[in-house]
């Protein structure tokens, strides 16, 4: 291998590195925003490195009934919605990898999931539907509406069938129902694809704030990304008219404090961070499998 | 009769995420008459007048529509283009990088804005192209007159394709970095032995390995070209950038959830949904066809 390091090393070290600083600047400017003080803030002074630096901001979180409320909500939101999707997706993955000769409906099933991913009836129609049968303003309305995430279903079904089929048969001659084949052949072959899922979900429901403006009316109600959209669009958009709102728009006079409640709303997803890196290449590796 | 107990288990397994599906799915199909309906809340649907195309031919006639329509693909089609070129482009150069820990490093940092939503990007962009921002900061030691990138309906598609591309890149070439795993080594050194420098090698051997996997993903996206970014556009725009910024979706939302018509919303939603069943069975056909992949 050559060692000596000529031109072009130098450029593409440069490009690559310019190309990962454009990533990581961006959000070190939101963290020392939060530590530096109001007045330096609203007064864009700073850069990436905190002015006059206190925790104030984060003071201020602490005492913030509403942020806390709308986390827990986040928090109680991941964990039910997770799990309602990895069941949900697991018990329709297992029945939709079989064949047609083991399981004749197969083909009708797929057909209904296929379609109901490729045709969605709209934002208009399934608002009136949750609205009709009671889930607006509950925590279930954020849940049970996008309980079966298909494309979900799809890989772990490719997943499924992946497996080979003689540790099936070898549990079914021994008398094992298809619960407990799926429980305890299936499942345990399939942990790196079930947490890359159950990752995707976690992701999906943290990140999530539109589903939260559709069918919650009571602000208290919000989950935390709702929250802080809301709190970052301090007022009405659809009111600025001229140059002149926007600009006041922009210049948010609590810019750390903002900044600090994006940190703390960011940390969770950090937390799971070296997780999400280990498993989302079997993920996305997983969507392009063979049919 | 063993084989029908079994069958009758799969049956089971099914019915829980079916029943979602029927009452979440299915179900507001019914709603999409409201697209051929003069549709009033107080009579719902069983009491509001039908009047056939009526919304559809509103929707032709009406200005806004054409105004919609560019928007969405212009904004879309440029994300798509950038979404292929620049993950494919930063993958091979991350490729020739032969420092482990800085290319671990980088790739840790790059695939982060994947995971945070548009609400807290928003703000970030905002910041940054902001008046007093620093884009303007840079661009003034150029003598450049500060620019209001968001209110300013020439900069605000570039923007969004700009900062979508941003968010999204690293997370897009990992598909191509686990592609150029399997290139055969040997192809490396044979193109050495036959005097192929590293940029020769990275067009002649390198593009050429990943370029199904190029393929691939390209017919795949063609299915986004109605989709321009609700999350992102819906965050970042304001009626200043109507002009240039509003798209199916967006409009969709605000003529259907903001201004209770819900007749018109249904009718765009009907449109979209059709074309874009219409784009995937295509492309998933199209892909089946290039290469021996298929999504389902």
């Amino acid at each position: 291998m050559r060692k000596k390091i000529n031109i072009s090393d130098v450029i593409i070290f440069l490009v690559v590195l310019v190309m990962g600083l454009s990533c990581l600047l961006p959000l070190w400017n939101v963290v020392a925003l939060s530590f530096s003080d109001s007045a330096s803030a609203t007064a864009n002074r700073v850069r990436f490195l905190p002015v006059n630096f206190n925790l104030n901001a984060y003071k201020k979180i602490m005492e913030d009934a509403q942020f806390w409320k709308s986390f827990m909500i986040s928090v109680v939101r991941v964990i039910l919605g997770t799990v309602i999707n990895m069941l949900l997706t697991i018990l329709m993955a297992y029945p939709l990898s079989k064949s047609k000769k083991e399981f004749r409906a197969q083909g009708i099933y797929m057909k209904l999931a296929i379609f109901a991913m490729l045709f969605p009836a709209g934002m208009i129609p399934l608002f009136m539907v949750v609205k009709d049968v009671g889930l607006m303003d509950t925590i279930w309305s954020m849940i049970i509406p996008a309980a079966v995430p298909i494309g979900n279903v799809i890989l772990l079904m490719n997943f499924f069938r992946g497996i080979p089929k003689s540790l099936e048969e070898a549990a079914e001659i021994d008398g094992a129902s298809p619960f407990q084949v799926l429980w305890k052949v299936m499942l345990p072959m399939s942990l790196p694809a079930l947490a890359t899922l159950s990752l995707f979900c976690i992701v999906g429901h943290w990140n999530d704030y539109f589903t939260a403006i559709l069918y919650i009316n009571r602000t208290v109600n919000y989950p935390l990304q709702t929250y802080i959209r809301q709190i970052t669009a301090a007022f009405d958009m659809s009111k600025i008219t001229n140059i002149e709102l926007l600009k006041q728009y922009l210049q948010v006079s609590s810019r750390n404090l903002n900044s600090a409640k994006i940190v703390v709303s960011v940390i969770p997803l950090l937390l799971i961070y070296p997780f999400l890196q280990k498993y989302f290449v079997t993920g996305i590796v997983m969507g392009a499998v063979k049919e | 009769m063993k084989h029908l107990k079994r069958e009758m288990s799969y049956h089971l397994m099914l019915l829980p995420g079916m029943l979602v599906l029927v009452l979440f799915t299915f179900v507001p199909l019914f709603g999409l008459v409201m697209a051929f309906q003069n549709y009033v809340p107080a009579k719902g649907i069983s009491g509001s007048k039908f009047v056939g195309l009526q919304n559809f031919k509103f929707l032709f006639v009406l200005p806004d529509s054409k105004q919609i329509l560019i928007n969405t693909l212009i904004i879309a089609l440029g994300k798509m283009i950038l979404a292929i070129v620049i993950p494919v482009c930063f993958a091979l150069l991350l490729n020739e990088i032969r420092i482990k820990w800085f290319k671990k490093t980088v790739q840790t940092v790059v695939y982060l804005p994947h995971f945070l939503s548009w609400v807290i990007l928003a703000s970030v962009v905002q910041f940054i192209f902001g008046y007093d921002g620093p884009v303007n900061a840079i661009l003034s030691l150029f003598g450049v007159d500060p620019i209001m990138f968001m209110a300013s309906n020439n900069w605000f598609r570039p923007l969004m394709i700009i900062t979508e591309t941003w968010k999204e890149f690293g997370y897009g070439s990992i598909i191509y970095l686990a592609a150029l795993t399997s290139i055969d080594p040997g192809l490396y050194e044979a193109a050495a032995i036959d005097g192929a420098g590293r940029w020769k090698q990275m067009f002649h051997v390198t593009l050429p390995g990943i370029l199904p996997m190029i393929i691939l993903m390209t017919t795949m996206s063609l299915p986004n070209i109605l989709n321009a970014g609700f999350d992102q556009i819906y965050n970042l725009y304001n009626p200043l950038v109507y002009e240039t910024g509003d798209i199916l979706d967006t409009f969709v939302y605000r003529v259907g959830m903001v201004e209770r018509q819900y007749s018109l919303a249904t009718a765009v939603g009907l449109i979209k949904s059709v074309v874009g069943m219409v784009l995937i069975l295509s492309a998933n056909k199209l892909a089946g066809k290039l290469t021996d992949r298929k999504i389902f």
